[in-house]
């Protein structure tokens, strides 16, 4: 064994959330299963280990991918590691009755097989206490709307990597419209190749540029769909 | 002289000040161009080339290209931008409305090279393309970029939802024909070439 080597068990709380952080920047799946296993033993909530130490974490991952400092290869690594434990904490935060805040339908539109933005999305809104189904890539209209009914969802989230899928958010807006549905959800969309402009010229509530976006934006969304009910 | 890939990639090409009308295209382009202007004697194209590393931040296309016709203008009669939307979103087409230039039609170089309303039909949306430059240069452009030298683990995250490398050949090479089907090995693909010389690029500067 290196000397300098960190043996997590030996690290009191604080300095074990603050090498979490750094094992999770690092991409190191193992280290953060470990240390998620380490806190629960100790007696934390899994609601805060999943947002003392996950989410703020991965928070400090999104906003360096944000500046230019982490690349997607980095970003991906992170979240198999927060996936991972996520995977340890789910079926505790669902005994445990944590907080919901919401609950967020979300996939890739038609004719579009790319995810990896869509999955980052799903993980940090999971993070922040939102209920994500998830209906994967190459979704029809009719599919996203089967699913918002079914699930009876807050939001939907909508994602396309291609310049020739994006518009396919427009007809999802657009039939939600006709069927009278479009003010019964919010919606948000996301993609490279979307920007602001193009979120407001489909109809949708937001365009988000990232994931920590998409999970600032629901979190207003739905605090001020709360405000307007109250 | 044909310039090096390297150089395509990270410098771009600048341009000959010969001709009355300047193309204003992607370094990965620079090859097929140089081909057509000796192939049909276009003496009044002159071609620069941005850098082909572009190509992995569109974010930073329309902007390049805003600076390089506005550099450019006043030497020459007319500009024509040789890049399709490559990602942009639209903004690219918008910005060469408000410049007032025309640009090639289409998504992307893999629609155009086999013509836009053909790979329009093909509707193969689970097919990754390369081209004979990105095959060239494929560590380059997708096996380091995507982190894959160093986590090859990554690969199904990239690519788990492809089903067939599509290789456009602009050329007849047997080399690259091996090399493109390498490719589609290292990722995990079923591998299919198409000879599709240079499709609607070839179209759009014979109108010039």
């Amino acid at each position: 064994m290196a000397d300098d080597e960190i043996i997590l068990s030996e690290l009191d709380d604080e300095e074990l959330v603050l090498q979490m952080h750094d094992d999770l920047y690092d991409g190191l799946k193992e280290e953060i299963e470990e240390g998620v296993r380490i806190l629960l033993d100790r007696g934390w909530t899994p609601y805060d280990v999943l947002t003392k130490a996950l989410v703020a974490g991965m928070t400090i991952v999104g906003a360096d991918f944000r500046d230019g400092i982490l690349f997607v290869p980095e970003v991906l690594l992170a979240a198999n590691a927060m996936k991972a434990g996520m995977a340890i904490l789910k079926p505790l935060l669902a005994e445990t009755g944590a907080p919901k805040v919401g609950k967020m339908v979300i996939g890739t539109v038609k004719g579009d097989i790319h995810d990896i933005g869509k999955n980052l999305v799903g993980m940090m809104m999971e993070g922040a206490g939102f209920e994500v189904v998830d209906i994967g890539i190459n979704n029809p209209v009719e599919k996203y709307l089967e699913a918002l009914e079914r699930e009876q969802a807050d939001i939907l989230g909508m994602s396309a990597l291609l310049t020739t899928t994006m518009p396919y958010m427009k007809v999802v807006i657009d039939t939600l419209k006709e069927k009278g549905m479009r003010d019964d959800y919010i919606v948000l969309v996301g993609g490279a190749p979307l920007n602001e402009e193009f979120g407001k010229a489909i109809g949708a509530d937001a365009y988000c540029r990232d994931a920590a976006v998409a999970v600032q934006t629901a979190k207003d969304f739905i605090a001020r769909k709360h405000n307007a009910m109250a | 002289m044909i310039p090096a890939d390297r150089e395509l990639t990270e410098a771009g090409l600048a341009p000959e000040g010969r001709g009355r009308i300047l193309l204003i295209a992607c370094g990965a382009l620079a090859r097929e161009i140089l081909d057509l202007k000796a192939a049909n004697s276009w003496t009044h194209l002159d071609l620069t080339c941005l850098p082909a590393k572009l190509h992995l931040y569109p974010e930073k296309i329309t902007e390049a290209v805003t600076e390089a016709v506005t550099r450019h203008r006043d030497d020459y009669d007319g500009i024509f931008v040789v890049y399709a939307d490559c990602g942009t979103g639209g903004l690219l087409e918008a910005r060469c409305r408000d410049l007032g230039v025309e640009m090639v039609a289409g998504p992307h170089c893999y629609s155009f090279f086999e013509g836009n309303a053909t790979f329009a039909a093909r509707d193969e949306f689970t097919a990754f393309y390369l081209t004979d430059f990105l095959v060239r240069q494929f560590d380059a452009f997708v096996w380091k970029p995507m982190g894959l030298d160093r986590h090859p683990e990554l690969r199904d995250m990239y690519f788990g939802n492809y089903e067939k490398l599509v290789y456009q050949a602009q050329t007849d090479d047997p080399a690259l024909d091996a090399k493109a089907r390498d490719c589609a090995a290292r990722l995990g693909l079923a591998y299919e070439r198409r000879l599709t010389g240079y499709g609607d690029l070839a179209t759009a500067l014979s109108a010039l």
